[in-house]
């Protein structure tokens, strides 16, 4: 009788600690560190600097979250996933939150059973062929060899492109970015194809970029964006949490708030009253949220707003050299609109 | 009267469970089975009630869908259009493939090079050595890197392209580019069974041949030429074609087709080639070591025997020691074969696609089906391994020791 009460405990606790949970605030607290999944290196949106700190505009997203979370920016455990490892890593909690150039689609938002919580980028698959090849459009690569990291949406819209177009394609998958590189300037594929956004930040880091073209074409909507998993109560606090970061961020934009001069707008309420509910100094958004009021604050004097980061990291001004193109806010023609914060 | 008494009729009562000898073992294994049971029921439990939590299911329904990317080496007919199944057979093939071409390089090289370890020469000898420890020493991974860069290292096919080309084919059939060697194909018109069969007809005559050859040799002591036996071979697919008009073409690599690679012909890929070179050179050095080991363990002295007779060094090796040998060399022959199946799920890292990298790899990722697909993909590597140990040992059981 004491042996079956024995194994029946020790087979409940077992079970209860191989539960893979979602992420919660609570669990991110009580850690003190946020676990960020972001990519294993993309000049200007993720790779580690000369000294060792992760930069980039995922990465910013990731420490404008801690900072809102735990007041400190710093407080990030930053983990690389490869396109084929990334969703493991979300599902089984390794990671809370995974920033790293991800296409928003339906199946993943639904079937995968993970939550979107807002585009940091607005993007679209192109192609990059050596400039010698005399290659000036994505139809004149009939019988071509196209590198392609597997297991991304990349992969499938290269075939559906070729496919309509009725011209044939010889893949070679590599796994990740780095390897896509290696294998395209050792002349293995003639032609690389990623997000736009990540050609321009391959070829950025070319010895000779002019020996590059990326050719007009785009041939995908690509959304990217940072997800959570999707769960329980605590689960869908803490997506509300990264989605109205990601908000805030934008809306500090609009609003005219950057990392100068928030922490004097915040120190006392002012005449805009959405300023002031952003910023805290009126209202109580951020105990709605299970946050301290000056979350907000926190968030936009991580790094600063969304244009500051990403003037910093992959604007036109880096070796990137980004325009904001389809990126710019709603009010400057571009797609960045943020629901009020209210 | 009764002085012999009986040994004393205990009756059973638990405690024996534990303090009779008799017993005890039984309890223990008892103990054990009921805990091996306990923790895979948690183990299982464990999988469902997570799956449950999540809100998944398991289901193999996705194989029936489209699978919706592109395999760059396909033996069966693929298009993105076809199904994950389709994809997975496709995998299946390609890792069987370079399993099958891996399995017979490595045991050439191993046999050499174990051979070739016991040499007289110093040099060689040493050299072997070196081969050997290097190769064993040294994770398959690595390996498999190096030889996919080395292989990299050819001219990029531009190279071979257009009218007036840097460089001509090589004898005007290959072309040898850092994607692949290229090479004529035969294509198969109508009829082209009757060639085929009549080939058949002259390997089956071929084989007649020699043992008529050796029949005479061993009953009369007449030694009968060789050369039939190529008329005999050739002869009849030969005339069969010339018959039937050519019913064989070949389709030759062609460089006008278009500005980026060499189209036409049939191409061994640089993916392919790399895989097989690393997997046959590594497990080639463990072949080489039970050859070793094979040999080393037929006596000295039937050597010796067979040299008094009169055999020349190389015959003692071939009639004497390796079939004796090859009672010790084909077990462990057999798990080598096992492991090259096993380490061809590396080959994503030089872009191969076998089954590891469409079923466990690309499908896995786009529909999310991680568990449907690891239990298929450990579902398949079970029954090729289990297959494979299944002919070793049937070959085993031929050439071990007769014992009646």
């Amino acid at each position: 009788m004491k042996k079956t009460v024995l194994i029946g405990a020790l087979t409940a606790g077992g079970l209860a600690a191989g539960m893979a949970s979602a992420a919660s605030l609570s669990d991110v607290q009580s850690r003190g560190t946020l676990n960020c999944g972001v990519s294993t290196g993309l000049v200007g949106f993720s790779a580690p600097d000369a000294n060792g700190n992760w930069q980039g505009f995922d990465v910013a997203l990731c420490r404008a979250v801690a900072a809102a979370v735990l007041g400190d920016p710093n407080a990030v455990e930053f983990v690389p996933t490869t396109g084929k490892t990334r969703f493991t890593s979300l599902a089984s909690g390794e990671i809370d939150l995974l920033a790293r150039n991800t296409t928003w689609t339906f199946s993943r938002d639904t079937d995968l059973g993970f939550e979107f919580t807002g585009i940091n980028y607005y993007d679209g698959q192109g192609f990059m062929v050596p400039t010698n090849l005399g290659v000036t459009s994505a139809l004149d690569l009939d019988g071509a060899t196209v590198c392609v990291q597997t297991g991304t949406t990349t992969e499938l819209n290269l075939a559906d492109f070729f496919r309509a177009n009725n011209i044939s394609y010889e893949p070679v998958p590599v796994e990740t970015n780095a390897e896509g590189q290696q294998q395209y300037l050792a002349g293995a594929c003639d032609a690389y194809t990623t997000d736009a956004s990540g050609l321009a930040a391959t070829r950025a880091a070319f010895e000779n970029p002019g020996d590059h073209v990326i050719l007009p074409e785009i041939i995908s909507k690509e959304p990217l964006g940072p997800l959570v998993t999707e769960g329980d109560s605590d689960a869908s606090q803490w997506g509300d949490i990264v989605r109205w970061t990601l908000n805030a961020l934008i809306a500090a934009e609009e609003l005219g708030i950057n990392s100068t001069n928030v922490a004097d707008m915040a120190s006392s309420a002012g005449d805009n009253p959405e300023v002031n509910r952003l910023l805290g100094t009126e209202g109580n958004l951020g105990e709605m949220i299970g946050l301290s009021n000056d979350w907000a604050v926190q968030a936009i004097s991580a790094g600063g707003n969304y244009g500051e980061l990403f003037e910093r990291n992959i604007g036109e001004n880096t070796p990137i050299g980004l325009a904001r193109g389809l990126n710019a806010l709603w009010t400057d023609g571009g797609l960045l609109y943020t629901p009020p914060f209210r | 009267m009764s002085t012999i008494s009986e040994p004393p009729r205990t009756t059973f009562h638990p405690a024996m469970l534990i303090n009779d000898t008799r017993y005890r073992g039984l309890t223990f294994q008892f103990v054990a089975l009921v805990l091996i049971i306990v923790f895979m029921a948690f183990l299982g439990m464990n999988l469902v009630n997570n799956l449950a939590l999540a809100g998944l299911n398991i289901s193999f329904d996705f194989l029936g869908e489209p699978a919706n990317y592109d395999i760059n080496q396909a033996l069966i007919p693929y298009s993105s259009r076809s199904t994950h199944l389709r994809a997975a057979i496709v995998g299946l093939l390609n890792t069987l493939l370079v399993a099958f071409m891996a399995c017979i390089t490595a045991t050439i090289i191993g046999v050499f090079a174990g051979v070739l370890r016991l040499s007289k020469n110093w040099l060689v000898r040493k050299l072997m050595s070196v081969y050997v420890e290097a190769f064993r020493n040294v994770p398959v991974l690595i390996w498999i890197l190096m030889i996919g860069t080395i292989v990299q290292q050819g001219p990029s096919p531009r190279v071979y392209l257009g009218e007036d080309p840097e460089r001509g084919l090589f004898l005007g059939l290959f072309a040898f580019t850092n994607r692949g060697i290229t090479a004529p194909a035969p294509v198969f018109g109508p009829g082209s069974l009757w060639v085929v069969l009549a080939l058949v007809t002259g390997i089956v005559g071929a084989i007649l041949w020699r043992r008529h050859v050796r029949k005479t040799l061993y009953a009369s002591g007449r030694l009968l030429p060789n050369w039939p036996i190529f008329l005999i071979l050739l002869l009849p697919p030969v005339i069969v074609f010339l018959l039937l008009g050519r019913p064989i073409g070949v389709d030759m690599p062609d460089v006008l087709a278009n500005r980026f690679n060499i189209q036409g012909g049939i191409e061994l890929q640089r993916p392919l080639i790399a895989l097989w070179l690393a997997l046959s050179v590594y497990t080639g050095a463990f072949i080489a070591e039970n050859v070793r080991a094979g040999i080393l363990s037929v006596s000295r002295g039937q050597t010796e025997a067979a040299a008094s007779l009169g055999f020349r060094p190389n015959r003692i090796m071939n009639l004497v020691i390796l079939p004796q040998a090859l009672r010790v060399i084909i077990p462990p022959l057999i798990s080598q074969y096992l492991n090259i199946t096993k380490n061809s799920s590396l080959a994503i890292a030089v872009g191969y696609a076998d089954i590891t990298a469409t079923l466990g790899g690309i499908t896995l990722n786009q529909t999310g089906r991680a568990i449907e697909s690891i239990l298929l993909l450990m579902l398949f590597y079970l029954v090729v391994s289990l297959l494979i140990s299944a002919v070793m040992n049937i070959y085993n059981s031929s050439v071990a020791l007769k014992e009646r």
